[in-house]
Parts: structure tokens; sequence; C-alpha cells
């Protein structure tokens, strides 16, 4: 059966959407990317539907549930490289994908899931550092 | 079957061509304004649709302006009706060519006849044929009329969509007019295609020319916004005038977290500042300036 990659990089997950996605296809990467997030405790997901030229409503919620998921876990979810098209189809079909970050491309999704881990290192770092003073 | 008071009209023409042309020229130069056409053009024109009226007369051509027989006439009425469309004559003026000529063949008529019957025959017969000349004139009046203003809304649809480049990262959609749905479309779209093609994370849509904001035209705002929001681009409208804001907020418009400043001096401002840059004074930079370019010869 099809697949779509999930490439880890450090504390990020990356999942390309390079084929057109079908419905099963999106429930598998779900269900991938959600046990991807807690088997290596990911941070941040960057997912680049940069190749998507079609998209419908169940496509719209899957990226919306995705990034709801990935919230629950912990982790950031970064849609990056969508299309004019498919952002006018994503708005007429009244989806605005509230809740989801958003990105031109991926260098600068990449960087924006950056400065999340970082700061969330940060806090984690002065939280240790406060319970050692302690 | 020829009609007698068809020949009798065509023998009127004949016999009393230039007095006609004379009385009918001199009608309409009366009515219209100066200098708006040359008296010897108006001339021409008028012997030409008076020539080929005549001619589809003889021919024996039934009085219907739709007819095969008068396709000379309606032809010579559309030139000459669109080209005054163009000049800017009004439709009244443009129907009025053909109808002054009643006038004075009208007149003509009475006194070449003698007889109350047939007199009223050939008035009707010639007001029938004028009346649907008339209305073909108006008819080509319109649609060159109409042509001109749907060639005017493309080039304005063209031209009011500019999508500039203020900073490297900073796109601006200075947008002027109504916006309506067809419009927004086009906005929409070659600002989305715009920020594919520069990167640009920030777009400041400026509405200073829009006259009025209603509940479409935010919703239409809106819809921009979330689009570009989509594709990871921010969203800024300025130029928001006093009475817009006060509309938008009687409406009950809620535009939700959409950032809005009153000019495009202020988004700019906070375009730049999303970008980590600021514009700072420079000490003494226009004195630098004049000195250092004679130096520098």
């Amino acid at each position: 059966m099809d697949r779509i990659p999930i490439l880890r990089m450090g504390p990020v997950l990356l999942v390309s959407i390079q084929v057109d996605m079908h419905d099963e296809l999106a429930l598998t990467l779900q269900d991938d990317l959600t046990n991807a997030i807690t088997t290596h405790g990911a941070r941040g997901v960057l997912i680049d539907i940069s190749a998507v030229s079609v998209v419908d409503s169940f496509m719209g919620r899957m990226l919306a549930n995705i990034a709801g998921i990935a919230r629950v876990l912990d982790a950031t979810t970064v849609v990056v490289g969508m299309q004019p098209a498919v952002a006018i189809t994503l708005v007429e079909l009244g989806l605005s994908l509230e809740g989801v970050r958003t990105a031109l491309n991926v260098e600068k999704g990449m960087a924006h899931l950056q400065a999340v881990v970082a700061s969330a290192e940060v806090f984690s770092d002065s939280s240790d550092d406060a319970d050692g003073a302690h | 079957m020829p009609d007698p008071s068809v020949n009798r009209l065509v023998a009127v023409i004949d016999e009393r061509f230039d007095e006609l042309l004379r009385s009918w020229t001199a009608d309409q130069l009366a009515t219209l304004r100066r200098g708006q056409i040359a008296e010897n053009d108006l001339r021409a024109q008028c012997s030409e649709l008076l020539q080929i009226i005549r001619r589809a007369l003889v021919s024996g051509a039934p009085l219907d302006a739709e007819a095969q027989a008068w396709s000379g006439a309606r032809d010579l009425l559309a030139r000459i009706s669109m080209s005054r469309a163009q000049q800017g004559f009004s439709p009244a003026e443009t129907a009025t060519f053909v109808l002054s000529l009643k006038r004075p063949l009208f007149g003509i008529l009475r006194s070449a006849s003698r007889d109350t019957d047939s007199l009223a025959d050939d008035i009707w017969s010639a007001t029938l044929l004028l009346d649907q000349l008339a209305l073909h004139t108006t008819d080509v009046y319109l649609r060159a009329r109409q042509e001109l203003i749907s060639r005017q809304q493309q080039d304005m649809l063209e031209l009011s969509t500019p999508v500039v480049k203020l900073w490297e990262g900073v796109l601006a959609l200075p947008m002027i007019g109504t916006l309506d749905s067809s419009r927004t479309q086009v906005v929409m779209e070659s600002l989305l295609q715009r920020i594919v093609e520069t990167g640009s994370d920030v777009a400041i849509l400026d509405i200073t020319g829009v006259p009025t904001v209603d509940t479409l035209t935010a919703q239409h705002l809106l819809k921009t916004v979330t689009a570009a929001r989509l594709m990871g681009a921010e969203c800024i409208i300025s130029g928001i005038r006093p009475q817009i804001a006060q509309t938008i907020v009687h409406l009950g418009v809620d535009l939700g977290d959409v950032i809005t400043k009153a000019t495009l001096a202020d988004a700019f401002k906070l375009a730049l500042s999303r970008l980590g840059l600021g514009i700072m004074r420079q000490r003494h930079a226009p004195v630098a300036a004049h000195a250092a370019a004679p130096t520098a010869d």
C-alpha cells in the first residue's frame, strides 16, 4: 500500500506530500504521524504541500485534524508551500484552518519550528535551573 | 404589389432632392450644438442616406427596415451611429438624425399632394419607414455604448489591481474602486500569485480608494486575508477611513484577528517591524549628500 514517508530531523518531523491525496492515504498519514510524534517525542511537524494542486474538503479537514492531534501531543504543526489555487479553494469551502500555522516555504517553516523548539528548550532549561536552585 | 404611396415618395425625393436635403441639413444644424459635426460631413451623410432610401424604395422593397433590401441603409446608419456614439452624442441626438427628415419630407409631401387621403397614406408610409430606421440607429448606438462600457470595465479591472513591492518581503495592494465578487477574485489571485513569486511574508491591503465597505466587501476582504494566511503570509488591512470604520462597526462585521491600521504608513511600519527591520533618521543626511557630490567628481 502507498505510504507518505515521514522524515525525522531532530525534534521535527518532515512530511512532504508529493501525490494527490485520496482519503485512505490521508487516514494512513494521520495514523503514521500520530505514532511517529509519540515514538520520537517530536516537538514540531512540518507538512509540505507545495506539490498538491487539487484539494477537497476532506483534505482540508485532515490538515486541521493533524494539527489538532499534534497540538494535543505538544507538537507544533506548520503547513508550508500552499498553492494560491489551493488557498482560494479552501477559503471558498469555508475551511480557514484556524489554529494551523502556515509558512511560504520549507525554509521559513523550518525557521519557525526551530524558534518554537528553541523557546521550549529555553523554558525547560530555565525551569531545570530553577529546580536546581531550590 | 407596389404601394402607390411608395411611388409618390420616390417621385418627391427625385424631384425635390436638393430642397429636401437643404432643409433637412439646416434643421439638424439648428438643433445640434455648434462644432459637434462639420456641415459638409453632415450634408454628405444626409445625401447618402436619401439616395440609399430612394434606391430601396425603387427596388419595390416592403417598408420593413429589417428586410434584405434595406441592408444598405442599415449599414450606413450603423456606421453613423457608431461614430456618433464614440464622439459623445446623446442617444436623442443620434436618433434625431433620421427623425428630423420627417418635417421637411412631410412639408414637401403636403405641397405636392392635392388629395387628403393619399397624403395621409404617404405620411403614414414615410413615418413607418423612418421610425424603424430611427429605432435601428438607437439600437446600434446603445450596442456601441455597451461595448465601450464593457471594454472600459475590463481596462479598469486590469489597471486597478497592481501588486507593488514595498520592500523585500513586503507587498502592498492599493485597491481602488468598488469591490465586487469578480474584482475580488482577480485581486485575490494576483496577490497570492505575487506572494508565491516574491516569497513575501507580509502583504498590505490598502483600501483608501474603496469608496464604501458593506458586509459583502468585508467578507471579500476577509477571504483574501484568510487565503494569504493559508499560504503563510500575513495580511494587514490599511487605509480605513473614519466613516468606513464606523460602517464596519455599525454593520457588526467581525474582522476577527485581522490586523487593521489607519494608514499605509502605519501598516508599512508594522510590516518592517515584523521582519525585524526599522527606519531611522540619518544624522546630517542631506548636507552630507550635497557635500559628497563635488568631492566625488
